[in-house]
């Protein structure tokens, strides 16, 4: 009980100790509040990338595609575990907008909407069509043209909050859309076969996908029209990768496992096949590892972070050891009459260590409740700033593709930081309250010394 | 008289110290014991090894050579948690600077030593029984007002009746007092001497040490410590 007494009082009479919790107070809401937005960014990318490419896709890099995919989009469906199935071509496209010369190339996927709404979250990507995916390519002016459905930063410019202006009805829009079409063989297909590969769109919709690379290059057309376009129709159908979706309550390694068991079997049955080289070239992945690349690039800016955080970690530590030393050393008489009074080395090292736990828990209390209040209002600081100021946001919106600063707190991040801010001041007090345990009564007790 | 029938009992202690390149001996070979209810005091030059002595009788010190026996016990045996029971239950120290903790108040500074021996639901148990053992304490020693004072706001009498008032609340066999008036005007220093008188006459056996004869005088033996070695008792 007398450790407690004492930690408390020393923690209370002793100006030098504020500092200490101060510092650990603004380690723990820097740590806080940078994690708290950090994660939450990665989270969101994420749950973005998770949207765009459905559960699993079965698919390769190659534009060449591969055939047979009808007969394994029917074996996916008839599984139960199976939610949706989309057959997906995708390849690149010169644009032309109508009446211009110039032209852009872009990178175009071609869907069944309906089918890929199922599979993937691209239904609730659109404005217009949101309601009614199935007509997503019929322009609402005209559903009789064929529609295209664009990226929506091609389309559309945010303001300084991030919000898009749409119109309550799209006016007419077209673009001359030019692929490549490649043979099976992976040849340019030659001209006066036959294939058209040139064709004009009208706008019908945009989509938001809330991934800045996606929705800034991307055009989709109809999976048939796609397929004419790169050639991938005749003579035998092609496409490039297949999305899925799977039920609620399949886990997705598990998923994608089975979707890769039954992708082996395929090819086994399809080995004697022409064109079966190119299933050679299939992969199945899950999500993760097929959005890796993307994903990869933010969650490394994440464990910079992290690393930088644990620098700022080693300077709490070195801070407490220097205050607790400090405090230790003003401390030695105390420490001699504890002990001249039977206390043991050990707990005379528990008293300061409990000092220090102190320290780290009162500074974490208040970097804790710092960090809360000031991410609940993170996004009207930084509304604040703007209009007040003029201030540059912290992330623009013409840039980074988030609507708000995210600031869900994630308390298992939390829980780690108090931990990390608690240990790191125990560790920066070890070597100071191990010497206060090794003092010797008298030395301290001393007239000297006094 | 065997071992048993001394409290405490000294024999061939030897203890040097290290200063700079030599080695200086203090204690060259003292014996000394000391019964139950004994006043002794320790008196000698400053730097005789007076002080050096009372740490090794309370066991705040080892000697580099001879034994301290503890109502007959080898002190040198006892393991580290015995040797803190030890000073926490058989033996009180006041110190000439009284040596209180500067962040408790009087009472608390008083029933520190129990409140050290017991844990957090030990304490929780006793601690009424302790608060008012500690109040009687005060009130004996004439601080009963006094209770609820820190350290600072107390004059230096005052505060050295409250580290004999913590010496004593674990009720030790031995009460080890050094230079207890060494830092106190003559009157002050008289009131602490006629408490330790008060405290003998009850049956305490107190080992005091001081440089002043006159203060050795009101004990009932005194040791003269010359030259690290006891000359005259």
């Amino acid at each position: 009980m007398y450790k407690i007494i004492l930690a408390i009082r020393y923690l209370l009479k002793r100006r030098i100790a504020y500092f200490a919790v101060f510092a650990v107070a603004l380690c723990v809401f820097i740590a806080f509040v940078v994690m708290t937005v950090m994660t939450g960014l990665v989270r969101d990318f994420r749950q973005k990338n998770h949207r765009f490419a459905g559960d699993c896709v079965v698919g390769t890099e190659s534009l060449v595609g591969f055939t047979h995919y009808e007969d394994f989009v029917e074996i996916l469906e008839q599984q139960d575990f199976v939610e949706g199935v989309s057959a997906v071509i995708k390849s690149y496209a010169l644009v032309t907008p109508d009446g211009m010369e110039d032209n852009y190339g872009l990178e175009m996927m071609g869907i069944d909407p309906a089918m890929h709404s199922i599979a993937t979250g691209f239904g609730r990507s659109l404005h217009h069509r949101k309601d009614d995916v199935a007509k997503a390519f019929a322009p609402v002016y005209d559903p009789n043209l064929p529609g295209f459905i664009v990226g929506i930063d091609r389309w559309l410019m945010r303001d300084s909050e991030g919000k898009y202006t749409y119109r309550s009805r799209p006016s007419i829009a077209s673009l001359m859309v030019t692929c490549f079409p490649l043979t099976a063989k992976g040849a340019l297909a030659k001209v006066g076969a036959g294939l058209v590969n040139t064709k004009t769109f009208y706008f019908s919709d945009t989509s938001h996908s809330g991934l800045a690379r996606v929705d800034s290059s991307m055009i989709y057309l109809s999976f048939d029209q796609a397929q004419m376009l790169c050639g991938m129709g005749e003579p035998v159908k092609r496409t490039n990768a297949i999305h899925i979706s799977f039920k609620p309550d399949v886990k997705l390694e598990a998923g994608c496992g089975r979707v890769a068991s039954l992708w082996r079997s395929f090819k086994q049955e399809k080995a004697d096949q022409k064109y079966a080289d190119l299933l050679e070239k299939v992969t199945v992945q899950s999500w993760k590892n097929s959005r890796r690349v993307f994903i990869a690039a933010m969650e490394k800016e994440q464990t910079m972070m992290t690393a930088m955080f644990v620098l700022v970690g080693i300077t709490t530590v070195f801070i407490v050891f220097v205050v607790s030393y400090m405090i230790i050393s003003h401390k030695s008489k105390d420490i001699g009459i504890l002990k001249s009074i039977g206390v043991s080395n050990a707990n005379v090292m528990l008293l300061f260590l409990g000092f220090s736990f102190l320290v780290g828990f009162l500074g974490s209390v208040i970097g804790t409740v710092g960090g809360w209040r000031f991410l609940v209002h993170i996004n009207g600081i930084e509304k604040w700033l703007y209009d007040k100021f003029d201030y540059q946001p912290l992330w623009d919106r013409t840039i980074f593709a988030i609507d708000e600063i995210p600031n869900t707190i994630d308390y298992k991040v939390l829980g780690i930081i108090i931990l990390l801010a608690i240990a790191a001041c125990l560790a920066g007090a070890l070597l100071p309250c191990r010497q206060a345990a090794k003092q010797k009564p008298i030395e301290t007790l001393q007239v000297s010394q006094l | 008289m065997n071992n048993g029938d001394f409290i405490l009992k000294a024999e061939g202690i030897y203890k040097s110290y290290r200063m700079g390149a030599t080695d200086v001996e203090v204690l060259k070979g003292v014996d000394l014991c000391v019964k139950k209810s004994d006043y002794v005091a320790i008196v000698g030059a400053s730097g005789s090894g007076k002080s050096t002595l009372l740490h090794i009788l309370g066991a705040l010190d080892r000697p580099d050579k001879g034994v301290v026996a503890f109502t007959g016990r080898d002190l040198s045996r006892y393991g580290s948690g015995e040797l803190n029971r030890f000073r926490n239950k058989m033996v009180g120290f006041v110190f000439q600077f009284y040596h209180l903790l500067d962040e408790l108040n009087v009472l608390e500074n008083v029933f520190l030593p129990t409140m050290v021996s017991k844990g957090i639901f030990g304490w929780f148990s006793c601690r009424r029984r302790a608060e008012k053992r500690a109040g009687e304490l005060l009130e004996q020693l004439g601080l009963g007002e006094r209770a609820n004072h820190k350290p600072y706001q107390l004059s230096g009498g005052e505060r050295q009746r409250v580290a004999i008032g913590r010496a004593l609340m674990n009720e030790p066999s031995v009460l080890l007092a050094d230079e207890p008036t060494g830092n106190l005007d003559s009157a002050t220093g008289n009131g602490i001497l006629k408490v330790f008188e008060e405290l003998n006459q009850a049956g305490q056996t107190i080992v005091m040490v001081s440089h002043d004869e006159r203060v050795a005088q009101r004990a009932g033996r005194i040791v003269t410590l010359t030259d690290g070695k006891i000359r005259r008792t």
